[in-house]
């Protein structure tokens, strides 16, 4: 497999993005000026971003509660991110949607959703969409392994093999249900093997390994675009961070984080990228640099963005309706 | 003028839509060649073919779930659950996603979807297939709601449905399916939030919907024997909701009945009830008479199916206690 030094560069860009933007939401958190519920990617860069890889701005992704990731990814502007989770007019959202809710129509992104396993129906949608379109669009729908236990995980799955629909679904299994191990939560191990009750290709494979993420994908994605139908990848992960900012994870063993923490995605990307010359030490600061200045001007673009105005509380419930909800 | 039935109504309507828009598609159970269960979609099939009218899986979920992601992506999908009691197995779709895209996202996505849902009892189908679950959905901002009551108005409001950029509810009366009425050479579309005054009178305003409009009619029939003439409010749409239309009435009658075949309890007669009570209180010559189902699942037997449901007879009652 040979890929471009621009693509591993911007593949190396958006976990960095990814990172740092999650580094600063987290410390924000704790400061209490970003207030509800923050999910954190940290650690899981890998999957999102060798997965959006393959993607174009107009195909599909469904993402999760754990969003921020998928979101950049897919080419998610910043300083809106920043300023939704401020809770600021600017931001994706408006304000109203927060870290749970972020979308782009234009980058396909159907949105963050508060609501496990509710994006498995939205992608095969989606993708049920592109193919009566007659488009070679595809949706990638994200999510975990808890959310494979939902009935809609075995709906979607089940038509999307039926119909053939050009969706890929990418497992992100970080080994834990908020705090229930896998173990404690399915009878199996390896979640490909869901897909053998449906007729679907699958596979299991490194998900902290963004080349290994990018190469399964693509071929998941090529065989989606010619009308080949769906395929189930499950990729193993962990999050490096709580549940949510405030979760302390005891449930985790202590040698276990270790253990995960040195399989961290990102410095395993650097030493190949460093190891097999493709970037010198020299350009990855420079990237690093980069980064670090988009994000100061992600939060200083959302620090001075204004507060929804309070009508704008009942706008954007319908495309036609507001005075109604104006009345308490 | 010619006469259809109301199941023909709502088939007309998505012909025409089909005709028109080739991004309105039909999904659901059995909608395809077997025509649905009620026969609604009968012969579109045949005429669409299968990549516009598609059998689905049994599998609410996806059902409402895939239409979400297809209204999101630029199409209009009309789904159908076999009974609205099958709605609990959708609902995540309905309220959690399709409802509150659009306001969660800023304004930035939109969710054009219609979702047929055939309603109420009177069939001996029992306690799962007999559901008049209208508050679920009234109660949930970013939906709307409708509720026709003969063929014209079935037509006319699924015009306005699948034309609407947001999600629709449509619920559909199942004793009405085969019942005929009148509509016109071109059938127009029927706005939102429009009653309609089924009968007209000066002593007792009717408000319903839905299979409710005939039997109050009926009450009206008889209430006339006895001097009163009752004016019945067919409201069609839900949400939103012609309150002017209402509230006009009632300051013409200055009493009030709300009657629906839900279970009285929490049930959306009780927000009518109540809007009539806060709005009207100077109006009213009597307290608003709420009528509704017993609180009770729907039984079987047709002797205990009548008991619990709302009568012609309990609205003739109702209405003469006011006075």
């Amino acid at each position: 497999m040979s890929i471009s030094k621009e693509l591993l560069s911007e593949m190396y860009r958006k976990m960095l993005r990814i990172r740092k933007f999650e580094k600063t939401a987290s410390v924000f958190f704790a400061e209490g000026k970003i207030p509800g519920f923050v999910h954190l990617y940290i650690g899981e860069e890998a999957i999102a971003v060798g997965a959006c890889a393959n993607l174009r701005d107009d195909d599909y992704i469904t993402s999760t509660h754990r969003g921020h990731g998928h979101i950049v990814a897919k080419g998610g502007n910043l300083k809106y991110m920043m300023a939704e989770l401020f809770g600021k007019e600017t931001g994706y959202c408006k304000g109203k949607g927060g870290s749970m809710h972020i979308a782009d129509a234009e980058l396909g992104i159907l949105g963050a959703n508060g609501i496990v396993g509710a994006g498995h129906l939205i992608a095969t949608g989606s993708a049920w969409s592109a193919q009566y379109r007659g488009t070679d669009q595809v949706s990638v729908c994200f999510f975990g392994d808890a959310s494979t236990n939902q009935s809609t995980f075995h709906e979607a799955m089940n038509l999307a093999s039926l119909w053939k629909l050009p969706v890929i679904f990418v497992c992100e299994n970080n080994l834990y249900g908020i705090s229930v191990s896998q173990a404690r939560h399915q009878n199996i191990k390896d979640i490909s093997q869901r897909a053998i009750g449906y007729g679907m290709p699958a596979l299991s494979a490194d998900g902290n390994d963004v080349l290994t993420v990018y190469e399964k994908v693509g071929e998941a994605v090529s065989r989606a675009r010619a009308g080949e139908g769906p395929t189930l990848l499950e990729f193993k992960t962990y999050r490096q961070h709580g549940h949510f900012e405030g979760d302390p994870g005891a449930y985790r063993p202590k040698e276990e984080v270790e253990a995960w923490l040195q399989k961290d995605p990102i410095p395993r990307f650097e030493s190949h990228l460093l190891g097999s010359g493709s970037l010198t030490e020299e350009e990855l600061e420079a990237v690093r640099r980069e980064v670090d200045e988009e994000i100061r001007e992600a939060l200083e673009f959302a620090d001075a963005s204004p507060h929804p105005a309070p009508e704008s509380s009942v706008q954007d419930i319908y495309s036609d309706l507001i005075e109604e909800a104006r009345i308490r | 003028m010619r006469k259809i039935t109301y199941g023909e109504g709502i088939r007309e309507a998505l012909r025409e839509k089909m005709l028109e828009n080739k991004n309105v598609v039909l999904l659901g159970e059995d909608v395809g060649p077997y025509g649905g269960t009620f026969g609604v979609t009968k012969g579109l099939w045949e005429q669409f073919g299968e990549e516009r009218v598609r059998d689905t899986p049994i599998s609410e979920g996806i059902i409402v779930g895939a239409s979400v992601g297809a209204a999101a992506t630029g199409l209009r999908p009309v789904a159908e659950l076999m009974f609205i009691d099958f709605l609990t197995f959708g609902m995540d779709g309905l309220v959690n996603q399709a409802a509150k895209m659009r306001y969660m996202f800023g304004g930035k996505i939109s969710v054009p979807l219609v979702l047929r849902l055939p309603a109420g009892g009177g069939i001996s189908a029992g306690a799962q297939h007999s559901g008049s679950l209208e508050a679920w959905v009234t109660h949930v901002p970013g939906l709307k709601v409708v509720y026709p009551s003969n063929a014209a108005d079935a037509w006319g409001l699924m015009l306005t449905a699948i034309d609407d950029d947001n999600p629709v509810v449509y619920i559909e009366s199942k004793v009405l399916y085969s019942q005929k009425s009148e509509v016109p050479d071109k059938v127009s579309k029927v706005p939102f939030g429009s009653a309609a005054v089924a009968r007209e009178g000066a002593d007792v305003s009717i408000i319903t919907y839905g299979k409710q409009v005939h039997d109050a009619l009926k009450a009206a029939a008889a209430l006339a024997k006895d001097g009163i003439e009752a004016e019945v409010i067919d409201l069609r749409s839900l949400y939103p909701l012609d309150k002017e239309t209402i509230f006009g009435s009632v300051a013409k009658t200055h009493r009030a009945l709300v009657v629906t075949e839900e279970v009285k309890r929490g049930g959306y007669g009780g927000e009518l009830s109540a809007l009539i009570s806060e709005q009207c209180f100077d109006e009213l010559d009597a307290p608003v008479v709420r009528l509704g189902a017993l609180d009770s699942p729907v039984p079987y037997s047709q002797v205990l199916e009548s008991l619990v449901l709302p009568s012609v007879a309990d609205i003739v009652k109702g209405c003469k206690e006011m006075f």
